[in-house]
């Protein structure tokens, strides 16, 4: 008999000042913007401890100290996907002192599921409307002191885009801090009340239970909530009388099952509430504006070609237009501008050499290295940041949903992956909205084989020397490649590591809405600033240690020729490891080795080594031609094309893996495939050429 | 219940719904998480569900319920049991 609580009672808040809220909402229902409106740019972001759901806390604007927890966009409180655990979690062991509920106000009966499973735990609680504006434009009313009533908790509407009543909901939020909990007024059907109230009392029997809010254990219980059921430690007596209880409701109804009965029981609940207090002015049936732009937008004709001219007008202005004129920008301030007066100084004031090598090849280097994605970053996710508002993401992933699901993928997989084309780096940070952690997981492992836009100059230097009049066919099949292993390899991954718990894909289709200009900046601000701390220390220091190993020997002098540097001899020792590929010399090596840094290093670190002091792209050419046959030249490209992408990208996949067993698998995967893939295709060339 | 030849089936499961038909969901024929999330998002004995269309590739479908609009897999859409509702070409 297992008598001691497995749940501890809550936490006491040791100062009055210090309170903690928590943001609970659905998915799409603007709570972004509210905490940001709630706590300005006192914000931190990271993950949940071993999860890849991300973490924001923030600091309320208010007089009093309070810390607002942002809970992911979650359905419900079951333990069915990360996110709710993560959030059920939190609100049952850390006890925030005011659980912030958003609704969104055109789409009140969905939300409101939520909100009545927050409200069974007791925790004081606010409720906020958001969007308000648009329910004026339709005409509806909510009347929301009515709702308060019901509800027993203090309604506020808002619109947060507009920043209507925002000052209100601070207000609110402290006053409810310190409130005292009260206990919720939901009135379910009598069969499903008396069942409830039956099992709560079976569960306060135990002694050490105080504090523990028994009534949302209870509807979890009868939910067959099995996550619960170990968590409570109830013995076995308990259990019986327990499933005595449930099997008793189960036969009172038709439906038969207490999954079904419980939440039928909630929409039952929840539309006599929309009844009392919401009037609308317009059937629901009729078609709104949302419908008629995705007449055309999800047109069986039109679908495609919308979707591909978006993205193409996405990568214009990203690699080529604006984003390839911010990072010429950056390289010539880098190069041009702060690189020679780095230099000049350290002449002036006759610093030694390794200094100069140490500020300018290592630090200033880096520092350029990690400076120039930020324009990538910042523009990409600049537009998918309006994609995602706007409610056109949803539609992309509806279209592209039936290629991905033979890879045990979504169609939500699909942005990531076609951002891979260009840079790594965003693609992967962009995974992170996805709704599954094993889509996640998945989607950030295949994405770099995705060509990205910096391996292009190897091919293009391959292509040149070998197969000049087929340039254009050989840079294309590298991009094909790099497609059919990302397929194969979802195929075989998703029947072996990322088996288990196939989520139905059931996705929302949010109204069309105009996105906030501000909302934008900030997400595209929030996104570069995270890069620049987390991906650029890693970045950063890399390069150093890189630009150490190639500019000292073993004896930790200087040398000017490369073959003497630890790197070089580095590369040496590893060389016979690329024997079978047919490019297993150091310099190739080294050249490979380089692509850690950045994969553009490829061909200017070759440019170093196999043009010599003579340099020139037609020295280097003709360097390549008498180091690499035609067939190594392939498996070079191909080795390159899909091994580990470069730190800036390895850096990102451990961010958002938040796991080092996660992203350790990633580069083995990663190269591994690259070396078995690079080895099939040598030899094949050898046997047909 | 075997049907007889040549009469044209019933549309028993959400995915035999065209676009344009609405039906009202009789039951869920699935267990444990996957029923969760069907309930969860709102899809549960008694609602009325109207199909809105298919995606290009025919795959998944986009339905409405509850004032609010899905996305749903046909092979997801199969487990849910539905009886046609009466009227058609109204949500």
């Amino acid at each position: 008999m297992n008598k001691t609580a497995v749940i501890q009672p809550p936490k006491k808040t040791t100062l009055r000042k210090h309170f903690t809220a928590a943001l609970l909402g659905n998915p799409n229902c603007g709570k972004t913007m509210l905490f940001n409106a709630l706590t300005g740019s006192n914000q931190y972001v990271g993950n949940w401890p071993g999860v890849t759901v991300e973490k924001k806390i923030g600091r309320l604007q208010s007089n009093l100290e309070g810390e607002l927890v942002d809970l992911p966009g979650i359905y419900s409180l079951s333990t069915y996907s990360i996110e709710e655990r993560v959030s059920r979690d939190f609100i049952l062991n850390e006890n925030p002192d005011v659980i912030i509920n958003i609704i969104d106000g055109t789409n009140i009966e969905r939300n409101l599921y939520l909100t009545l499973q927050a409200l069974e735990i007791g925790r004081p609680m606010i409720i906020v409307i958001n969007m308000m504006d648009e329910v004026k434009k339709r005409g509806d009313t909510i009347f929301c002191d009515k709702l308060s009533g019901i509800l027993g908790v203090p309604v506020i509407p808002i619109s947060a885009k507009k920043g209507e009543n925002i000052a209100l909901v601070l207000k609110e939020v402290e006053q409810a801090a310190y409130a005292r909990p009260i206990p919720p007024k939901i009135l379910y059907d009598q069969s499903t009340y008396d069942a409830i109230s039956r099992i709560t009392q079976i569960l306060a029997e135990e002694e050490n239970h105080h504090n523990i809010p028994f009534r949302f254990y209870a509807t979890k219980l009868l939910e067959d909530d099995s996550a619960c059921i170990t968590l409570l430690g109830l013995n076995s007596d308990q259990c019986f009388r327990i499933n005595r209880i449930i099997e008793e409701y189960e036969r009172e109804s038709a439906f038969g099952d207490r999954q079904t009965m419980l939440s039928d029981a909630r929409f039952c609940f929840i539309e006599q509430v929309v009844a009392k207090s919401v009037k609308r002015k317009y059937q629901q049936g009729e078609m709104t504006l949302s419908d008629k732009i995705d007449r055309i937008v999800t047109n069986r004709w039109l679908a495609y070609p919308i979707f591909f001219t978006i993205l193409f007008l996405m990568f214009m202005l990203t690699f080529q237009t604006v984003g390839a004129f911010l990072q010429d920008v950056l390289q010539t301030l880098f190069d041009n501008v702060l690189s020679p007066l780095l230099t000049s100084f350290l002449l002036s004031v006759n610093a030694p050499d390794w200094t100069q090598g140490l500020l300018v090849d290592g630090i200033l280097n880096g520092v350029g290295t990690v400076v120039s994605f930020v324009p990538l970053i910042a523009l990409l996710f600049f537009c998918l940041s309006i994609m995602e508002d706007s409610g056109y993401m949803a539609r992309a992933a509806f279209i592209m949903d039936k290629l991905f699901s033979k890879l045990g993928l979504s169609g939500q997989s699909f942005i990531p992956m076609i951002m891979g084309f260009g840079c790594s780096v965003p693609a992967i940070m962009s995974a992170r909205t996805m709704p599954s952690e094993k889509d996640r997981r998945l989607t950030i492992l295949l994405t770099p084989f995705m060509s990205c836009g910096a391996k292009l100059p190897v091919y293009g230097l391959f292509a040149a020397a070998f197969f000049p009049e087929y340039q254009g066919y050989v840079i294309f099949g590298m991009y094909l490649i790099g497609m059919v292993v990302a397929v194969l390899s979802g195929l075989l991954l998703s029947r072996i590591t990322f088996r288990g718990d196939t989520m139905p894909f059931v996705m929302e289709l949010p109204p069309y809405r105009l996105p906030s200009l501000r909302g934008t900046c900030r997400l595209t601000w929030d996104k570069a600033k995270d890069f620049l701390i987390r991906a650029g220390t890693i970045i950063f220091a890399m390069s150093i240690v890189l630009w150490f190993l190639q500019a000292f020997n073993f004896h930790l002098q200087m040398v000017t020729d490369n073959s003497q540097s630890m790197l070089a001899l580095i590369g040496a020792c590893i060389a016979p490891v690329f024997i079978p590929l047919g490019f297993g010399t150091w310099q190739a090596t080294v050249s490979v080795l380089s692509g850690f840094v950045a994969k553009e290093a490829v061909v200017s670190t070759m440019a170093v080594l196999y043009a010599g002091q003579a340099g020139g792209s037609n020295a280097l050419v003709a360097g390549v031609q008498a180091a690499f046959t035609p067939a190594s030249a392939f498996a070079m490209m191909v080795f390159v094309l899909l091994c580990a992408p470069c730190m800036a990208a390895c850096a990102t996949i451990k961010r958002e893996m938040n796991s080092w067993k996660w992203a350790l698998f990633t580069y083995a995967y990663q190269i591994g495939a690259a070396y078995i893939v690079s080895l099939l295709v040598y030899r094949i060339c050898l046997l047909l050429f | 219940m075997r049907r007889k030849r040549g009469l044209s089936r019933q549309p028993d499961s959400l995915r035999d719904l065209r676009p344009g038909q609405s039906g009202v969901v009789t039951h869920l024929d699935v267990n444990g998480a996957l029923k969760r999330r069907f309930i969860d998002m709102g899809i549960t004995p008694g609602v009325r569900i109207y199909v809105v269309k298919e995606a290009p590739l025919g795959d998944p479908i986009e339905i409405n319920l509850r004032g609010y609009e899905l996305s749903i897999r046909k092979s997801d859409a199969f487990r849910i049991k539905i009886m046609l509702a009466k009227d058609v070409d109204q949500k």
